[in-house]
């Protein structure tokens, strides 16, 4: 069981990695992922392949360093002044530590939705088109009403907001906020999306909703999550990672984690000894 | 006797007491202190409060009403042919009676029955005195004595404690309330009896100032203007220049303070510009006066730009309110940018937003409110400001909207009517008070305003 060992041999992680029955290429690929909070480290070095056209849980419990390696992924770290990032991570084979890489262009293209419902103070039509303009998308009026459309449409929100998109989107209920907040993600097409536990701050007829969306958005997005509901991550996910004190301890299909673990804490947390 | 020792006494009684009560509590607990409804020292406090108050109540009322008390006494002794007089006669004799207990000469011959009272009056103050001690004593001994002995395991001493400091604390607040109240009322008849000599509606709209009144009927520019708008206007000219100048370097500062700067940066630049609201306004008066006021004469008059600039300018006096106002406006600001929560921003980041988008297009909107609150208390703040008008401003009072002639503002016009010995009958004086509501009115609308912007925002996002 070298994987249960502390010194976790990285070639063992990355054979699991590959042994996994991914679907599709790998989309992101990190090798030895390191993060520091000032003197603290919070990553101990991730290696984690993430595939295209899936989705991929991030279960672990509270600390464990999930979210942190979740806004790894866009450089949304980088607004933490005190957050330094080592290793490796790569989109398409591309460095986005890179120099060449421009975060607002990385973020167009790996978009997030976060635990807790953000609309901006601006009506829910506003709220979509904030993206696209930014990007330079949609110019024309009639081309952005279409994105306004299509982006509602697919975050299955565009039925109940039709008629009140001069509305503000702070005005919505939770779950629909929620859903704006996918909408507002999608509208700027990004490949991958971030969810950082989407559906905690809602109740189970909102979060039902939310995860057939994710089910649906799996066709055209790859869809990295971040929950604490390990019902939910078997419901929606493809593949699954668990993270334990900074460390990746286990990979593999959403099937063999939950039905088959390898390492003794993955088993511990999914059947609840801990976490 | 003085009074005032009856105060020391009282306090050492207090003390005497707080322990007295605290160890008879512990004495009836015998050892189990947790029979006791309340820990001893609510006990001792208990015990403390009835030694004080009592005797306390009775001295504030004895030092209010002594004085009174013995002059009426000693006025009632006095032959009928004395008191049975009209009120200002009797007020005259009360001032004798008081002027020859004083030991002050009168410089008048007095009768020997007046003399007789004055002494009365000074003897009775001296038993009183003597009396109110003992009383005063007497009192604090029983109110001791009477706490002790109802101390027992289910006194209620803790709520009644606290129920005496709930009565203190309304006290206090009911001061600062009473004498806010006071003050408007006071504001407000002197201005009424100022409406007597001019109506408000000539006082209101009014085109013309010039607060005189005339010594003698021949006397030249003898007659008075009370029309308020050129000071109306100059205010507003020179409060709207200290805002062009306050808002936006006070905004953009706290927007750097708040999202750009490193903490470094921060926590040293943010208490240099938070100095300049401990500048006192006299020495900001002295700056627009010796220094701006030139200095603006200097680049836009004869020598510069060639126009014509009055050395007291309202530019140079908005100018330094303006400055004045900076730390203001950005202290408040920076509250209200840092209250807009993280996690607007993240998410304008994650849709790949830069720093100046996240800023123009989502913080700025969502802080919008409170920005504008904080905006209105400077604006209250810059048309209530005196010190500096008064030195740079000027006295005259032009009806104009060009910054480079002198103006004059409300509050510059009530110092300068109100500096020195003034009789308060004449409409020139008087004034003042109607300036001073008018004023007052303003900002207080202004401020309540601004608060409520400011709350209805909080509400939001708490």
């Amino acid at each position: 069981m070298t994987a249960s060992t502390m010194n976790v041999d990285p070639s063992a992680i990355a054979m699991s990695n590959a042994d996994a029955v991914g679907t599709g290429r790998v989309k992101i690929h990190s090798k030895d992922v390191k993060v520091f909070y000032g003197a603290k480290q919070a990553l101990k070095g991730i290696y984690l392949d993430i595939f295209e056209h899936s989705v991929t849980a991030l279960i672990g419990p509270s600390g464990c360093g999930k979210s942190t390696y979740l806004r790894c992924l866009n450089r949304m770290n980088d607004t933490i002044d005190i957050c330094r990032v080592e290793g490796l991570i790569e989109l398409d084979g591309e460095d986005i530590y890179g120099r060449t890489i421009d975060t607002v262009q990385l973020r167009a293209r790996v978009g997030m939705v976060f635990q807790k419902p953000n609309p901006f103070p601006k009506s829910i039509y506003d709220n979509i088109a904030y993206g696209p303009r930014i990007h330079g998308i949609g110019a024309r009026r009639d081309e952005m009403d279409v994105i306004v459309e299509k982006s509602l449409q697919r975050a299955g929100l565009w039925d109940e907001v039709r008629d009140r998109l001069k509305e503000p989107g702070t005005g919505l209920s939770g779950g629909q906020q929620q859903r704006l907040c996918i909408a507002r993600a999608i509208a700027v097409s990004p490949e991958v999306i971030l969810m950082d536990e989407p559906c905690s701050a809602l109740d189970p007829i909102a979060t039902a909703h939310i995860e057939e969306l994710i089910d649906e958005l799996r066709e055209n997005y790859t869809i990295v999550i971040v929950t604490h509901n390990m019902q939910q991550a078997a419901r929606v996910s493809q593949r699954t990672a668990f993270f334990h004190l900074g460390d990746m301890v286990e990979v593999n299909d959403t099937e063999e984690i939950f039905t088959n673990p390898k390492d003794e804490r993955t088993q511990g947390y999914i059947t609840g000894r801990y976490g | 006797m003085n009074p005032s020792y009856l105060l020391w006494v009282i306090l050492i009684l207090t003390i005497i007491g707080y322990f007295l009560g605290q160890n008879r509590a512990a004495r009836v607990a015998d050892g189990r202190l947790h029979r006791l409804h309340s820990v001893p020292s609510y006990h001792g406090i208990y015990v403390l409060l009835w030694a004080a108050l009592p005797a306390f109540l009775l001295l504030a009322l004895w030092v209010a009403m002594e004085s009174w008390l013995a002059l009426e006494l000693a006025i009632a002794q006095l032959p009928d042919r004395f008191t049975n007089v009209d009120a200002r006669a009797l007020s005259l004799l009360q001032a004798d009676v008081l002027n020859i207990a004083a030991g002050i000469n009168t410089g008048r011959e007095t009768a020997p029955e007046v003399k007789e009272a004055a002494e009365a009056y000074n003897n009775l103050r001296s038993m009183g005195d003597t009396a109110i001690f003992f009383v005063g004593l007497l009192m604090g001994l029983a109110g001791l004595r009477f706490a002790l002995n109802r101390i027992s395991l289910e006194l209620r001493a803790r709520n009644q404690v606290e129920s005496v400091l709930n009565v203190l604390l309304i006290l206090c607040s009911l001061v600062a309330i009473l004498t806010t109240v006071g003050i408007v009322l006071s504001l407000l008849f002197e201005a009424m009896r100022f409406f007597t000599w001019v109506p408000p509606a000539e006082f209101l709209f009014g085109l013309q100032w010039s607060p005189q009144i005339a010594l003698r009927a021949d006397q030249v520019g003898s007659s008075g203007a009370f029309g308020a708008v050129p000071l109306f206007t100059g205010t507003l000219l020179i409060t709207a220049i200290a805002m062009v100048v306050a808002v936006p370097i006070g905004l953009m500062s706290a927007i750097y303070m708040s999202e750009y700067a490193p903490v470094a940066v921060r926590s040293a630049a943010k208490p240099v510009l938070e100095v300049l609201a401990g500048v006192p306004t006299v020495v900001y008066g002295f700056f627009a006066a010796l220094t701006m006021a030139p200095f603006v004469r200097e680049t836009f008059g004869a020598n510069g730009l060639g126009l014509d600039v009055a050395s007291e300018s309202a530019l140079a006096a908005g100018i330094v309110m303006g400055i004045m106002i900076i730390p203001f406006v950005s202290s408040l600001s920076d509250d209200v940018i840092n209250a807009v929560p993280q996690s607007l921003r993240d998410g304008a980041y994650g849709l790949g937003a830069t720093k100046s988008e996240t800023i123009r297009q989502v913080i700025l909107p969502a802080a919008l409110p409170g920005i504008v609150g904080a905006v209105m208390l400077a604006i209250s703040r810059a048309i209530g400001e005196t010190m500096i008008v008064t030195m740079a401003a000027g006295l005259a009072a032009n009806l104009t909207a060009n910054p480079f002639e002198a103006v004059t503002t409300v509050t510059v016009q009530i110092a300068t009517l109100l500096v020195g010995d003034q009789e308060f009958d004449s409409p020139k004086t008087l004034s003042a008070f109607g300036l001073g509501l008018v004023l007052f009115i303003v900002t207080l609308a202004l401020n309540m305003i601004a608060l409520r912007v400011v709350q209805k925002y909080r509400e939001k996002y708490d």
